[in-house]
């Protein structure tokens, strides 16, 4: 028996999130009293793969070729027989827009029982159960898995980093794909901007802010901390910010450290995007707004008064 | 070219959600379109209108006779016929075998799921469905396009978007931006929906992977602490001393 954690690479590079799902994974196999493996796909330099190593592996494995282009069916086949090769018990995701794509179909193929977004230990082994949100972030659900392998993926920012250095060695695993179905034409990248999925910190801002020309003070108070920007639904659909930056229900689910909500009422669908955030400050200038109800921190007040001066104190 | 939305009947996310041990009680929510199927029948019509080709457009839910309401609705919104596989989807697994045999009694070029379910939140469906069936599959996906006669996909990356060009049938599960406003059925759709045809399949044996065993309700929150307007700086403090986040 094994945990298999899979790791995706962007441009070479591993993020904070996969340093998470390798603490998370050794957390699991050290429970669980069997080796972690670690897989990593595609083009990457070997002394970024030795920064896995800080992290508990017990061995690295990495298959090069066929991988320069995401094709589900092609990544979900070769997680799967990575995961038969090396009698994996428990197949690790991270929970973002790769994972989500690749570990249904993995689970499927291993029938295996997957719960997804989950952002804590399991609850106990045998019975395996595992909590995760349910009902759009309204109430945990505790989840039985029944199979004997397990699919997980994991939240962002949900588990701490953990160093636990190994002397893992990294290997080639031989691995037989498939031709794949689909093919990228296109790549459209804005590279150096942090992004709201993997921002620690984040100011949002909605319609109370009016217009997009009043997004200034806004990017300047994140420019401030470090942090991602983020917004309500309305201004999203109005186009006074980028699809990408809209949290909530239809939009990205977040848990940042910290979440400060500018002239944003907090409706449900809202806050179902942000509640898991660690630290959450509501700045509004009506007493009343939901979205006090959710926040840690909050200020009464006219944001176009209260920006600035916060601004200012942060200086 | 035909489409089949997989659509699921999930509370509407305004109401509050009890239960009876791991059961939500029924009692006053209000039931709705899965936001994302809802959408991605949106696209599909907006399709189907645009002359790109679409033949026809077909739904599919898997659920007790509770889910017709919803199903109506999406009828009424202008999908062309409807499929209810007669079950408590019972799982994910076991949900997208279901949605795996109406796929396969069925002739579509491309089959649409939303990125996620309001209530189980399982994110799993779309990419196991691809999988049983053996066909490809697109995630994250925010435009479906017809050029030429072919699926053109765009699909969200970190910090941006890739085109894709697919062979099908192929399965995609949407997100934001797929569709700006949802359809509201019109007087005329609820009359027509009426006449359209809503086929009531027998489920298959599927295996359950998965079970709720507990509902958990969230911690109540400590009361918000206020600061005066003026007082940017005590929130600072506050936030670099207290919660220790800056
Ligand atoms: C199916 C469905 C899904 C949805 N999904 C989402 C989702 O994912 N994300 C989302 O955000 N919404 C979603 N919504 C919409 C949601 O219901 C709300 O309409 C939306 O969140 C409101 O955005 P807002 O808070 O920016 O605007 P409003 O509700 O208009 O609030 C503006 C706030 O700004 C305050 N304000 C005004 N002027 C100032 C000022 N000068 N200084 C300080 N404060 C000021 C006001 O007091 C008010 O509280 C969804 C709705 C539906 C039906
Ligand atoms: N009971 C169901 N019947 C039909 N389609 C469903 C059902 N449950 C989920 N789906 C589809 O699968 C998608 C993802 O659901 P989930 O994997 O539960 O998050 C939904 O957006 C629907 O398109």
């Amino acid at each position: 028996m094994s945990v298999l954690v899979y790791t995706e690479n962007w441009d070479g590079k591993f993020k904070k999130s996969t340093f998470e799902l390798l603490s998370y994974g050794k957390k699991i196999a050290q429970d669980m009293g069997v080796p972690m493996y670690v897989l990593s796909f595609g083009e990457i330099a070997n002394d970024e793969l030795e920064k896995l190593k800080n992290y508990g592996p017990d061995k690295i494995f990495k298959a090069i070729e066929g991988f320069d282009q995401l094709d589900n069916e092609v990544y979900a086949s070769a997680i799967s027989q990575a995961a038969e090769k090396l009698d994996a018990t428990m197949v690790i995701f991270a929970q973002d827009n790769v994972g989500n794509a690749i570990a249904g179909r993995v689970a499927a193929r291993l029938k295996a029982g997957m719960i997804a977004a989950v952002s804590a230990l399991p609850i106990s082994y045998d019975p395996f159960i595992i909590k995760k949100k349910i009902y759009t972030n309204k109430v945990f659900g505790h989840i039985k898995v029944n199979a004997n392998i397990k699919v997980l993926s994991l939240s962002k920012n949900t588990f701490e980093v953990i160093e636990n250095p190994s002397s893992a060695e990294i290997e080639t695993i031989a691995l037989d794909l498939p031709t794949a179905k689909t093919k990228v034409e296109s790549t459209d990248k804005v590279t150096g901007k942090l992004l709201l999925t993997d921002a620690e910190l984040v100011v949002s801002a909605g319609r109370g802010l009016k217009g997009t020309e009043n997004w200034g003070m806004i990017e300047e108070l994140a420019q401030t901390i470090g942090a991602a920007t983020a917004c309500s639904r309305p201004v999203s659909d109005e186009g006074w910010r980028p699809h990408t930056e809209h949290v909530g229900q239809t939009g990205k689910i977040i848990a940042p450290n910290l979440y400060i909500a500018i002239g944003i009422s907090g409706a449900i669908q809202h806050v179902g995007g942000i509640s898991s955030s660690k630290c959450i400050v509501a700045i509004n200038k009506d007493p009343d707004a939901p979205i006090f109800e959710v926040a840690d921190y909050g200020i009464i007040g006219d944001a176009f008064k209260v920006v600035p001066e916060l601004i200012d104190a942060l200086k | 070219m035909n489409i089949l939305v997989c659509v699921s009947n999930v509370p509407d996310t305004t109401t509050k959600v009890k239960f009876n041990g791991t059961e939500l009680e029924a009692e006053g929510v209000q039931w709705i379109i899965n936001p994302w199927d809802e959408l991605a029948l949106t696209r599909a019509l907006e399709l189907k209108e645009s002359g790109a080709g679409i033949d026809k457009i077909s739904i599919a839910s898997v659920g007790a006779i509770g889910v017709e309401p919803t199903m109506r609705k999406a009828l009424a919104i202008g999908a062309d016929d409807a499929f209810r596989v007669d079950t408590e989807p019972k799982d994910s697994y076991f949900t997208a075998v279901q949605l795996a045999e109406v796929v396969k009694a069925g002739n579509y070029d491309l089959i649409m799921t939303g990125y996620e379910s309001a209530d189980f939140n399982g994110i799993a469906i779309g990419a196991m469905l691809a999988e049983l069936l053996g066909y490809p599959s697109i995630g994250a996906v925010t435009a479906v396009n017809i050029v030429d006669g072919k699926l053109q996909i765009d699909r969200e990356i970190d910090g941006g978007k890739e085109v894709l060009s697919t062979e099908s049938p192929v399965v995609v599960s949407v997100q934001k931006g797929i569709a700006i406003d949802p359809r509201i059925p019109a007087m005329r759709g609820i009359m027509m929906a009426r006449r359209k045809p809503l086929t009531v399949i027998a489920a298959v044996e599927a295996d359950v992977l998965t079970e709720i065993v507990e509902i958990e309700l969230p911690q109540a929150k400590a009361a918000v602490k206020m600061f005066d307007a003026e007082d940017a700086k005590g929130l600072v403090e506050a936030l670099r001393n207290e919660a220790n986040v800056i």
